[in-house]
């Protein structure tokens, strides 16, 4: 996998972009390079890169995440390091940014000095089981409102099309006319596939390139959650 | 097979007052609930209904409560500070008999408190929040489907009884991610004959009011919605039941502290602690018949609330003090640990309350 010096990933909001920030920065490392991971999520309180401090520092990640990230202070806030990323041109800096166009907003004060570069890949993360993106043509109108926010374009699509833990090969494979008609609507190509790595390893090899995942354990998760559970009406 | 979506906690709600037949949304923002408005934003304007952000939320409380009046299924969202600035207009909805639906997702308290996940406002949403004698249907989502199941029931039931149903969730349940389905949704329809909906000079006018100039008239108002309570609570109170069949222990949780208990009970079972669950799914009305039974049962209860201790009130009313009640609590946006629920498991087994 060929990599640039600026990775983004940006998408609508709990499509999956910081678990594959994380991931990605995780297997850069891997290829021995060093890494510096930024999380530019300004709208989203819960669930954030910082939630995986221990293991991006384990594996010598730096992570540069707001002040108050995962405080009871609800401040769109970036920390001034941030600007180390299109600084520091010996590091390979990954950004993750918030969702839809509102979260977009906090990249468009470094898009001049990323396109003066212009050693960057910024990935529109995909999930067509989300509600508010269930057709390509709704994707593409988040992914141009996340384009005007932030003044950058797209240049790759990631596909992470799942249902969390009901997630089967079947499910993503599913998805893989989804993800063309939106290459074919945005111009723009598939860079990767995202699956949780159980279900990346039972893939067809047709199914290329694929980006595992692991996934954190939460421990609130049902002892009763498995596939085919039916809802309860009351 | 049925369609599966991948939503978010605060989405199902949404998604599912919409399917309910909700048109009309009126709030106002408030972490950690905003997606509610967010997708009414996005979605309300593509079917022909109202998203409207009031420049507060005492506006946006009466602007429901003037669409109920009408007889629109209406609704509004907010957090725990929100809410508290709504109360005075849950009162007013209440005092006229019409049906609101109103979503809590909770955060820390009390004050300002903080954005993290909390279930403190169970008093205020079981015992009132508002001035005067009444009550609200409180729902207990404890998964992302139940947001979605729970939101349609509750608009069922506040047409049914012309009553404000609330969904009484946390932030947790409101931001995390789990795949749904709206198969078998059912969407109960009621006639509004009282509603303001124009008499065309056909037919006497309807009176939407909370204001009675008699004492009597008044009283008399009150007790007759104390009757249709007293049916609620013989008839609507939902419960699940985990590994109770032979418990000696019974742990009570709701919403997301009841699934940390689930997996401590798990837990308990495998170093042969005979103990259960009992999960209320209504907050209001409380399943005081589940817990009764239980007491007779069991040896004693262990509450496991995100809270000082609210819910453990109920918990020995319900069991009219029969057996002793523990409490295992984290507040302030923390959420307990199965391990935590765990020790107090083990500590109950050995009699210590």
């Amino acid at each position: 996998m060929e990599h640039k010096r600026l990775t983004l990933f940006a998408g609508h909001y709990g499509s999956g972009k910081t678990n594959i920030a994380v991931n990605y920065a995780l297997h850069l490392t891997k290829e021995e390079k060093q890494v510096c991971i930024a999380d530019l999520d300004i709208v989203n309180p819960y669930f954030r890169t910082k939630d995986s401090e221990k293991e991006l520092s384990e594996a010598g990640i730096q992570l540069i995440s707001p002040q108050f990230a995962n405080s009871n202070v609800d401040l769109p806030a970036l920390p001034a390091e941030s600007y180390r990323l299109v600084q520091d041109k010996s590091i390979y800096g990954i950004m993750d940014i918030g969702g839809d166009d509102r979260g977009a907003y906090a990249l468009g004060r470094f898009a001049p000095a990323i396109l003066e570069e212009g050693n960057y890949r910024m990935a529109f993360v995909a999930n067509c089981y989300r509600p508010l993106t269930r057709t390509p043509e709704d994707a593409l109108e988040i992914l141009k409102e996340i384009e005007s926010a932030c003044g950058l374009q797209f240049t790759c699509l990631v596909n992470n099309s799942n249902l969390g833990p009901e997630t089967t090969p079947e499910t993503l494979l599913a998805s893989l006319d989804y993800m063309e008609k939106l290459s074919d609507l945005s111009g723009l190509p598939l860079w990767l596939h995202t699956a949780e790595e159980t279900v990346a390893q039972a893939l067809p090899e047709t199914v290329k390139p694929v980006l595992p995942l692991q996934l954190q354990e939460k421990y609130f998760a049902l002892p009763s959650q498995k596939p085919g559970n039916r809802p309860l009406w009351g | 097979m049925a369609e599966r979506v991948l939503m978010k906690g605060n989405e199902a709600i949404a998604e599912a007052a919409i399917r309910a037949g909700c048109r009309h949304y009126f709030g106002y923002p408030i972490t950690p609930q905003t997606e509610i408005a967010a997708y009414m934003a996005k979605k309300m304007p593509k079917i022909g209904g109202v998203f409207l952000q009031a420049e507060s939320e005492i506006a946006s409380i009466n602007m429901v409560y003037g669409a109920a009046a009408a007889g629109m299924r209406v609704m509004t969202s907010s957090s725990s500070p929100g809410i508290s600035l709504k109360a005075e207009g849950l009162s007013y909805i209440a005092g006229s008999d019409i049906p609101a639906f109103v979503v809590n997702v909770q955060r820390g308290g009390p004050g300002l408190g903080g954005i993290q996940p909390s279930q403190s406002d169970y008093f205020q949403a079981t015992k009132g929040g508002g001035h005067g004698d009444y009550k609200m249907i409180v729902l207990a989502p404890a998964s992302v489907q139940e947001m979605a199941s729970l939101t349609i029931k509750g608009f069922n039931l506040a047409d049914k009884y012309r009553m404000t149903a609330m969904i009484l969730a946390d932030g947790t349940i409101g931001q995390m991610m789990e795949p749904i389905s709206f198969e078998d949704a059912q969407i109960e329809t009621y006639e509004k004959p009282w509603a303001l909906t124009g008499t065309n000079c056909e037919r006497k006018h309807n009176v939407v009011n909370s204001l009675y100039l008699q004492p009597d008239e008044l009283e008399k108002k009150n007790f007759e919605r104390y009757e249709r309570y007293k049916a609620i609570e013989q008839t609507e109170a939902m419960w699940e039941e985990y590994m109770m069949e032979d418990a000696e222990l019974c742990v009570v949780a709701f919403g997301i502290a009841s699934r940390v208990a689930k997996n401590a009970v798990a837990a308990a079972r495998a170093e042969g602690i005979k103990v259960g669950l009992i999960r209320p799914i209504t907050l209001w009305p409380f399943p005081t018949q589940a817990l009764n039974a239980a007491a007779d049962k069991v040896k004693g209860f262990i509450s496991v609330e995100l809270s000082m201790g609210q819910m453990i009130e109920d918990v020995r009313l319900a069991t009219q003090c029969k057996r002793p009640v523990a409490l295992c609590n984290r507040c302030g946006g923390m959420i307990p640990s199965p391990d935590e629920v765990l020790d107090s498991i083990r500590k109950a087994q050995k009699g210590e309350f």
